[in-house]
């Protein structure tokens, strides 16, 4: 019997069905028809002809996940992470979208280069890539980039990449230019003056190790301002990774106010607590910080409640060159796109959140904000999704891993849940390679 | 017990010396007691133990130092080793090479201990995951410097004939001193109570964490103190805008006689040095019978004597 890969039609039968976008949890099956959803429900196989089924024996399928905040390599720094290598990491993850941030070499603000990264990212890539393009040239926060024509190349959304616009009028003017196009303006929320010299949290642990911090006021106070010019442009907004309680509540309120704004995290800071930085460990160096243990599970409680729309991955392959070195003048970045469904995961397994509202964060929610055809498991939409075991613990090994930086926080750490196949238009993309998934004629 | 049994009897359980943290109370009491126990065999001066013959010692300071530096090489050369002082400048770390890429490089020398000062935190401890010798901190950023506070606490022993206790004040700029972290955390394992007293913007955040009470103001902060240690405005590692002026800082916080009032009568007035005279220590104090500066540095060489010796305990 031919693998279902190989065939433009096929099933996915007797799968835990879960699908935040419309509601539905229920075990059923999947057609696929040249690349696209055709059917969903319970008993469909048995209106089929002779087509390839896959049994998936209860396990969950899920829509791909969206990772909106991914840095690659390509072009420039092709020896960290290309275009394919990341893909192949995101497939291994459930990733079947990658959405990659515009701090490259050269830096995506010209249409030519978004145009690069589509062929690029078409000829050697084996899940979905869009561009989020720079919201300044060079992304040196001075002037406007041609949002309009970066917008009709493809670009899905615009952001100044790592670096925050320290200057108020320019985020004005941009916030209101990019309303008029539609278009979304993300942000890394940071105060450059507050933040300064620290390279961790400031807080007790900082204080402890000796090492300079950065108050989560820093983060806040962006927020706020950029919250304020978005009340006043009438511009969509989106706080690219928040890490803290106070952030999540500027958030919140301006939610309750009817702005257009919202807010993503990373699933770091979901996971983690700046304990983990332990004794000077640079693989836990990360922007934003890890950070004290009541803002992670304040973080949690923002994805639970719907206040922070999205989880990200914020994957930065970094070498070891630049990682191995003091605390302070190690590279900032970790690895994570392979990693984020099992450790958003292990917040359900330890009972921290409910398995739809963390799914619907990475897949529906992104979705919706970057105007996106995937994110959902219904008749028409793209056939990419993702078959996880909930239950098969596994160790993670940073030298298996698919990237081609290993610099990965999660690293002999064990998750209890895994990726069995991963699809991107009806193609699997992916196979566990442990366990075996029987097909019936 | 004499100070020579004790000296004798005690172990050293680790490998390297990092810091003052995970140190207990007994391996503090062992060090200072081999240390004071040097100071009996070392005066008369033109003694000379053989223990470190045919070893090798190597100071690597990646940052800038007249006493610290010296005060290892004295030691070791007391104790017989071969000393050799590598100054890493700034410019050669700008050609590109890392400190692992210098530990590799000594380690491949074969030295028996490294001397390390480095200006960034952790950089002790991560040269002792490189190399196969033992590795003593000499100052890492502003995290620890344990050497400093282990003579520190020698000092205060012979002076005061005990530790438990005594109230220590620390005044100065204590969020960029290695020397007060690791004091703080030797005098609190001691027993004695530890006071900071700092204008808000030269101290860390959350500092009582530290297990220390915080005075922002001298008249308070030296009440009823024991011993008053002045520490060195770090021009060096201080970002601007912490303090408006040098005239501003000595009326405030420096140390002169009105000030020494605030303490107790028969308080010490100590300071690691290098002095900025007339900043933080009016100049005639430094050379008052208070002053126990001087007896600090000859404690310096006996201290680092003694954790040279403590180490060797575990060599091959």
């Amino acid at each position: 019997m031919a693998e279902p890969q190989a065939s433009p039609v096929h099933l996915l039968s007797g799968a835990r069905i879960l699908c935040p976008a419309t509601g539905r949890d229920e075990i059923g099956d999947v057609l696929v028809e040249n690349g696209v959803i055709a059917d969903i429900g319970p008993g469909l196989e048995r209106r089929q002809g002779a087509i390839p089924v896959l049994r998936c024996d209860g396990h969950l399928l899920i829509p791909g996940l969206i990772d909106m905040q991914v840095f690659t390599g390509e072009p420039g720094s092709e020896h960290r992470e290309t275009l394919a290598t990341a893909s192949r990491a995101a497939a291994a993850g459930g990733v079947t979208t990658i959405i990659c941030m515009p701090d490259t070499i050269p830096v995506i603000d010209d249409v030519a280069i978004v145009n690069f990264i589509e062929r690029a990212a078409r000829a050697t890539a084996i899940v979905n890539i869009h561009p989020i393009a720079a919201a300044t040239k060079r992304l040196e926060g001075k002037e406007m980039t041609e949002i309009a024509l970066l917008k009709e190349a493809g670009a899905v959304a615009f952001s100044n990449g790592k670096t925050s616009i320290a200057d108020a009028r320019l985020m004005r003017l941009l916030l209101a230019y990019a309303k008029d196009q539609g278009a979304l303006v993300i942000h890394a929320t940071e105060d450059r003056d507050l933040a300064r010299g620290g390279v961790m949290n400031e807080g007790n642990v900082s204080t402890r190790l000796g090492l300079p911090g950065v108050h989560s006021a820093a983060e806040t106070i962006m927020v706020e301002r950029d919250v304020r010019l978005a009340g006043l442009t009438g511009g969509r907004y989106h706080a690219a990774t928040i890490s803290c309680r106070a952030s999540l509540e500027v958030i919140a309120r301006a939610k309750a106010a009817g702005h257009a704004v919202t807010c993503g995290v990373s699933v770091n800071n979901l996971a983690l607590s700046e304990e983990a930085i332990g004794s000077y460990r640079t693989y836990f160096k990360v922007k934003p910080p890890l950070r004290a243990e009541e803002d992670r599970r304040a973080m949690v409680t923002g994805i639970a409640s719907g206040h922070i729309d999205v989880i990200v991955s914020n994957h930065d392959p970094q070498d070891v060159d630049v990682k191995r070195l003091p605390f302070e003048e190690a590279a900032y970045g970790a690895i994570g796109v392979e990693t984020m469904l099992a450790a958003a995961l292990e917040l359900h397994h330890r009972g921290e959140i409910a398995l739809a509202p963390l799914i619907a964060a990475m897949t529906a929610n992104p979705a919706r904000l970057l105007g996106l055809p995937g994110g959902r498991l219904a008749p028409g939409a793209p056939a990419d999704f993702a078959l996880v075991h909930l239950d098969a613990p596994w160790t993670v090994d940073a030298k298996r891993l698919h990237s081609k930086s290993k610099n990965t926080l999660f690293d002999e750490q064990t998750f209890r849940s895994r990726v069995l196949r991963t699809f991107v238009g009806g193609v699997c993309v992916y196979k566990d390679p442990e366990f075996h998934l029987a097909y019936a004629a | 017990m004499s100070i020579a049994a004790q000296s004798e009897q005690f172990r050293y359980p680790y490998r390297h010396l990092l810091g003052i943290e995970g140190l207990s109370q007994a391996d503090i009491y062992g060090l200072l007691a081999m240390a004071e126990h040097e100071i009996a065999t070392v005066r008369p001066a033109g003694t000379k133990k053989d223990v470190l013959r045919g070893r090798t010692l190597i100071n690597l300071f990646f940052e800038p130092s007249t006493r610290t530096q010296s005060s290892f090489e004295l030691a070791g050369k007391r104790l017989s080793a071969d000393v050799m002082n590598m100054a890493v400048s700034r410019s050669s770390m700008e050609k590109g090479e890392t400190l692992i890429d210098t530990a590799i490089t000594l380690n491949a020398m074969r030295p028996d201990i490294i001397v390390v000062r480095h200006h960034c935190a952790g950089a002790a401890q991560l040269l002792s995951q490189k190399v196969d010798c033992a590795v003593i901190n000499a100052g890492d950023g502003i995290h620890e410097h344990p050497t400093q506070a282990l003579l520190d606490a020698l000092t205060v022993k012979r002076k005061k004939g005990r530790i438990a206790g005594l109230t220590i004040a620390i005044c100065g700029d204590i969020m960029h001193s290695r020397v007060a972290r690791s004091n703080i955390i030797l005098f609190n394992t001691l027993g004695a109570r530890v006071r900071v007293i700092a204008p808000s913007t030269l101290l860390p955040p959350n500092a009582e964490v530290l297990g220390v009470e915080v005075f922002n103001g001298m008249r308070e902060g030296l009440q009823g103190a024991d011993v008053v240690m002045m520490l060195r405005l770090q021009r060096e590692r201080m970002i601007s805008a912490l303090i408006p002026s040098l005239r501003e800082y000595f009326h405030l916080y420096g140390l002169n006689r009105e000030k020494l009032g605030w303490a107790k009568p028969d308080a010490i007035i100590m300071h690691p040095g290098p002095i900025n005279r007339g900043v933080e220590i009016e100049s005639g104090l430094a050379d008052d019978p208070r002053s126990v500066i001087r007896e600090q540095v000859e404690m310096g060489v006996v201290v680092r004597m003694a954790v040279l010796q403590a180490v060797a305990q575990h060599l091959p």
